[in-house]
């Protein structure tokens, strides 16, 4: 029975990693985004009603025989390659024997000791620069199991509960396990080193395309093994593993918390109990789940129901070389292609507009305005709706074309600044591309040279004390009076022709 | 009695399609026997009168309105109780499963309704086809009509007595490590077990996926081979389908030609631990294959002393796994446990799956579960895959030197029912002769070759064929058949006792 | 070798998920000392160098392509449910997420 036990006593963190080094080990489960299950073809549509995608085989019926589907094997050869693994040349599935209500055929159709990818690698980087090398043991092919609806405890918790609503609906949909070997070194910087292998992951698994990686709804799920060593001692200590820790703040805090955790248990003179532990991502604290004891015995064998994987030579170097470019590279090439300084970088990729700008450059956009006009008005209305730019802009019909549209209307003296930032929020409001909206809303820069000129000499005539401060040279001043300017010609005065005719008049 | 049900299959489809009798009037005659002999007998478990009657009357529309049907179309069949049915209950003669109605046809089933042959019900079996007698049933024994005290063979019975008491001209059986032909040797009836892969597992309720095979049971060589020919073939939905086409199963069984042909009696499997009369028997059938124009010679498989052992390791594990989706959740049985007030779903598994399942089927999860333990796996479940392998190479160089072996079928003739229930290792003794085919994927055949002096009861006589090769079953099969026949004036089943017709249809 | 005893049966009758009764256990501690007995014949056949064969036939690579199937409705998936709630199967309570 799990008792859930809190106020576990903690070290502080400076001294765990004084006398101990910490040693990790990732499990990461990615769902793949294909049509169907990975043995049968039911949809794998998320959020569907329930007991909706299931057939004989995802619901374990007596008789029913699984397929493999062949884009699972596909993508779990790519996410190997972009692992740098080796891709195994023949392997099986292995039945993993246990019961559990919400695994439909009380054995998980797995892969054990014959994985299709195995002895990689990922580099990852950190905040500071440096990379971080974290080896890859193994990726394998499985299933995922059903979702189960715990009823009558504390809501949706199954201690408590008094019985379970079992949706078969995610039984079957295919898993890509990948497993690190143990991570040992990263010292204090362990949650950091966890959290941007995941991060690092994640991105690449996108950019493969095989996985939308939403930890969020759950398409990545993270399970963190831990244990300390005293310093100086090789050997590893007992661990505890972190189930189901599915966000990247979450990763690096749930490692922190088990290394405070484990830091108290050693320096007291206990022993760690290897155990399963769930992490609660309101408190920050893990709890204990079940023991993991000898008596554990998955009886792997492999799978008579399936027949062998042997990926020919060719398919795999085929899958190689159509890998796309790894997304640290591609980043690194694209920031120095477009001259954006570290924090520019930062503030796109956080708000994850690295590919729309890319289309848009590639469309005809400068990198400059691109990045101007994908994370200004629209990053903000995204935000507001809870969306990422790119799916947030897809659902306007908003893409690369009307920012090339924008800034062309701006580089061929059409719109100010100023103009160009009222026509993408038209643009953004649906009333059509950036030239109906400027038509519509008669946004044109005065292109009347007699009309700037008597605004630029009212203003100097209005303004001594300004006009003054530039003759003597302070032509910084120049700001105030282009903003005079513009005013005196309701917006529509083109700033750089302005600029020019005001310093024209006080410095010759 | 009518003498419809006493027709073959394939007479049965020319009285069809000549039109001397309909699909109803062959398929109501036959649901007639049923019901005046099956209390005696117990071949069926679940009869489905309206359901074959339905689709006979269809089969007899088509055919009135000209339209091309299948050859076998309108000519009824009895369907192994593990084979699921789409609306039809379906148990695998166990109480695990008692009542449940399965949503979908298992392959073999949609062939069968697609050549338009009414499915008269589903018969009884050991329970999951663990047994070689049909007395692990969980719905009581089935009777051999030969004499009603023994046992039918099994795990098969139900299907087999249905054609030897003349209940259905055509069943479906399943094979792991005997259970199409030990059944048929019993019973003086026909069965065939393809090679491995060759007929959809889609739909099977599994007993050992890597040696399960569905098969035809039949009264003749030439029904089978028809038979052979609707279920077999390529299904995308088994994943270990074979992929060519149906062998020319029905060309070799029409032409009966053995001449030239190399027959190789199987050193390991006669003998000693085979009843005289059996032995006998055999011995007979091997001199009118020489007569035919075969050459026998004698051929030794060593490791055939392992097969069985191999055979109760890999079984066991598989089925370990393959009955774990037994548990109470989904569909079934499900027993609350005595004396826990609110108990889990832990519990309620354990609870049901004790009352659900029978002994023999217990045993046999519990010793799978014992052989793929970690700290055993090598020493058991790893040593009988390398006996397979072992065994596969001996058929291998066997079939170098003969077209293909041949055995008895079973040891014995059947044993009187109860005789070996306390005694699990004599009984799986009763599949020595038939397991190493299984383990291997190689196909057999059995067919009846005599009355064994000593009891009167019919014997089964084995022949085995390389993967792929199953025409030479039926090749050999039907030149022995016709020389049987025609030295005994005709089938063996004529000579069967009559039952009583306890009810007037 | 083959001893198994009656707390070995009882454990791997729990991993089994069968609830076997004090009678039953006793019974098949005998019944599968005897069978264990004649199954480890298999470590007297000279296996040496055969590989494992887990499968009858050679195949490798059988696949399907990535299309959508018809599933079952939610009221066939249920048919044989024991019991059903909310369109999802009812079970008892679960004791521990993996």
């Amino acid at each position: 029975m799990t008792q859930v036990s809190t106020g576990e006593a903690l070290m502080a963190y400076d001294e765990v990693v004084a006398a101990y080094d910490p040693v990790m080990g990732l499990e990461v489960h990615v769902e793949l985004g294909t049509a169907t299950k990975m043995f049968c073809g039911c949809a794998t549509t998320f959020g569907a009603d329930p007991n909706t995608q299931v057939c004989p085989v995802c619901l374990g019926l007596p008789g029913a025989l699984p397929v493999v589907n062949a884009i699972g094997i596909e993508s779990a050869i790519r996410i190997g390659l972009a692992l740098n693994c080796e891709i195994a040349s023949w392997c099986r599935f292995a039945r993993k024997n246990y019961f559990y209500p919400d695994m439909p055929k009380n054995f998980q159709t797995s892969q054990y000791d014959e994985p299709i990818a195995f002895n990689g690698h990922l580099d990852v980087e950190l905040e500071d620069g440096s990379t971080f090398r974290v080896d890859i043991e193994r990726a394998h092919m499985e299933e995922d199991t059903g979702k189960s609806l715990h009823v009558g405890g504390a809501t949706g918790r199954i201690h408590g509960a008094t019985h379970s609503l079992v949706d078969y609906n995610r039984a079957g949909i295919p898993l890509i396990e990948i497993v690190t070997k143990p991570i040992v070194g990263a010292g204090e910087r362990a949650p950091e080193v966890a959290r941007a292998y995941v991060a690092t992951l994640r991105d690449l698994v996108k950019a493969l395309g095989v996985s939308d990686v939403k930890m969020e709804q759950g398409s990545m799920r993270c399970d963190v093994n831990l244990s300390l060593m005293p310093k100086g001692v090789a050997e590893f200590g007992t661990r505890s593993e972190t189930k189901n820790v599915n966000s990247l703040r979450s990763v690096e805090r749930s490692v922190r918390y088990e290394m405070c955790r484990h830091g108290a248990i050693l320096a007291a003179g206990g022993a760690v109990t290897q155990e399963t532990r769930h992490w609660h991502e309101d408190t920050g604290i893990t709890t204990a789940g079940r023991v993991k004891s000898d008596a554990e015995d998955y009886r792997y064998f492999p799978e008579p129901d399936l027949v062998p994987v042997a990926p020919a030579p060719e398919w795999v170097e085929e899958l190689r070389a159509s890998l796309p470019e790894p997304p640290a590279q591609r980043r690194k090439r694209l920031q120095t292609a477009y001259g954006f300084s570290d924090l520019e970088m930062r503030d796109v990729l956080n708000a994850g507009l690295l590919d729309l700008i890319e289309e848009s450059v590639a469309a005809g956009a400068t990198p400059a305005g691109a990045r101007k006009w994908w994370s200004g008005e629209i990053a903000r209305r995204a935000n507001a709706a809870g969306q990422d730019v790119s799916s947030y802009a897809v659902g306007l019909g908003v893409g690369p074309a009307l920012v090339v549209e924008l800034e062309g209307l701006v580089t061929g003296g059409r719109l100010n600044d100023a103009m160009a930032r009222q026509v993408w929020e038209g643009v953004l409001d649906g009333e059509g591309s950036p030239t109906q909206v400027a038509d519509a809303r008669g946004l044109q820069l005065n292109r009347d040279s007699g009309a700037l000129e008597a605004a630029v000499d009212e203003v100097i005539a209005a303004n001594p004390d300004v006009a003054a401060k530039i003759r003597e040279g302070k032509v910084q001043a120049v700001g105030a009076l282009i903003g005079q300017v513009m005013k005196a010609m309701k917006g529509q005065a083109d700033a750089a022709a302005a600029r020019s005719l005001i310093l024209e008049r006080l410095t010759q | 009695m009518s003498t419809l049900i006493r027709t073959s299959a394939a007479e049965l489809a020319s009285i069809l399609a000549t039109g001397e009798a309909s699909a109803v009037e062959i398929t109501q005659a036959h649901l007639d026997r049923i019901a005046a002999v099956d209390d005696q007998v117990h071949a069926f478990l679940h009869v489905d009168a309206e359901g074959a009657l339905r689709s006979a009357a269809e089969v007899d529309k088509l055919r009135a309105a000209g339209d091309d049907v299948h050859v076998l179309a309108g000519v009824p069949i009895a369907v192994k109780d593990v084979v699921v049915t789409r609306g039809l209950p379906t148990t695998a003669g166990s109480a695990i499963l008692r009542g449940w109605v399965p949503p979908y046809d298992a392959t073999l089933v949609t062939r069968l309704k697609n050549a338009g042959m009414p499915i008269l019900g589903k018969t009884n079996m050991d329970e999951f086809a663990m047994g070689s007698s049909t007395e692990h049933s969980a719905y009581g024994p089935t009777r051999n009509p030969w004499d009603l005290t023994r046992i039918p063979g099994g795990s098969g019975g139900g299907s087999a007595a249905a054609l030897a008491a003349f209940e259905a001209p055509l069943a479906i059986g399943t094979d792991t490590g005997g259970s199409i032909r030990q059944p048929a040797a019993v019973t003086g009836t026909v069965g065939v077990k393809p090679t491995y892969g060759g007929v959809s597992r889609y739909g099977l309720i599994a007993m050992a996926s890597s040696l399960d095979q569905a098969g035809p049971c039949t009264r003749s060589v030439l029904d089978a081979a028809l038979l052979h020919s609707v279920i077999g073939g390529h299904d995308p939905m088994d994943s270990t389908s074979l992929a060519g086409p149906v062998p020319a199963v029905v060309e070799a069984a029409r032409n009966a030609d053995v001449s030239g042909m190399r027959i190789g009696i199987i050193t390991e499997l006669t003998g000693d631990g085979f009843q005289l009369g059996v032995r006998e028997r055999f011995d007979s059938s091997l001199a009118h294959l020489v007569d035919a124009g075969a050459q026998v010679v004698e051929v030794s498989c060593p490791s055939f002393v392992y097969a069985l052992a191999a055979y109760y390791l890999v079984m066991p594990s598989e089925v370990s796994s393959n009955l774990a989706k037994f548990d109470a959740m989904r569909y079934g049985l499900r027993v609350f446990p005595e004396g826990i007030d609110d108990p889990s779903a832990e519990q309620v598994m354990a609870a049901t799956r004790d009352a659900g399942f029978g002994d023999e089927v217990k045993r046999r999860i519990i010793l799978g579960t014992y052989a793929l333990s970690s700290g055993y796996y090598d020493a058991y479940y790893g040593s009988a895959q390398k006996v397979r392998s072992l065994i596969a190479a001996d058929f291998a160089a066997a079939f170098e030197q003969a077209d293909v072996l041949v055995s008895p079928t079973a040891p014995t003739t059947a044993f009187p029912l109860g005789a070996k229930l306390s005694d699990p290792l004599s009984m799986y003794m009763q599949d020595i002769a038939t397991i190493p085919a299984n383990l291997a994927g190689v196909p057999g055949i059995s067919l009846p070759c005599g009355l064994a002096g000593e009891d009167g009861l019919p014997v089964g006589f084995q022949i085995l064929a390389p993967a792929m090769k199953d025409e030479r079953l039926y090749a050999v099969g039907s030149a022995l058949e016709q020389r049987l026949h025609h030295a005994w004036g005709g089938p063996l089943l004529h000579r069967i006792p009559a039952l009583t017709e306890t009810k007037e249809a | 070798m083959a001893d198994l005893t009656r707390a070995d049966v009882d454990h791997l009758a729990h991993l089994a998920r069968i609830d076997l009764s004090d009678a039953e256990l006793d019974r098949m501690v005998g019944e599968l000392g005897v069978i264990l007995t004649s199954v480890a014949t298999v470590q007297q056949a000279p296996t040496e160098g055969m590989t494992a064969m887990s499968h009858p036939l050679p195949l490798v690579n059988v696949t399907r392509l990535d299309e959508v199937r018809p599933s079952l409705t939610p009221q066939e998936a249920l048919s044989g449910a024991p019991e059903v709630d909310e369109q999802r199967f009812s079970v008892p309570r679960i004791l521990d997420q993996d």
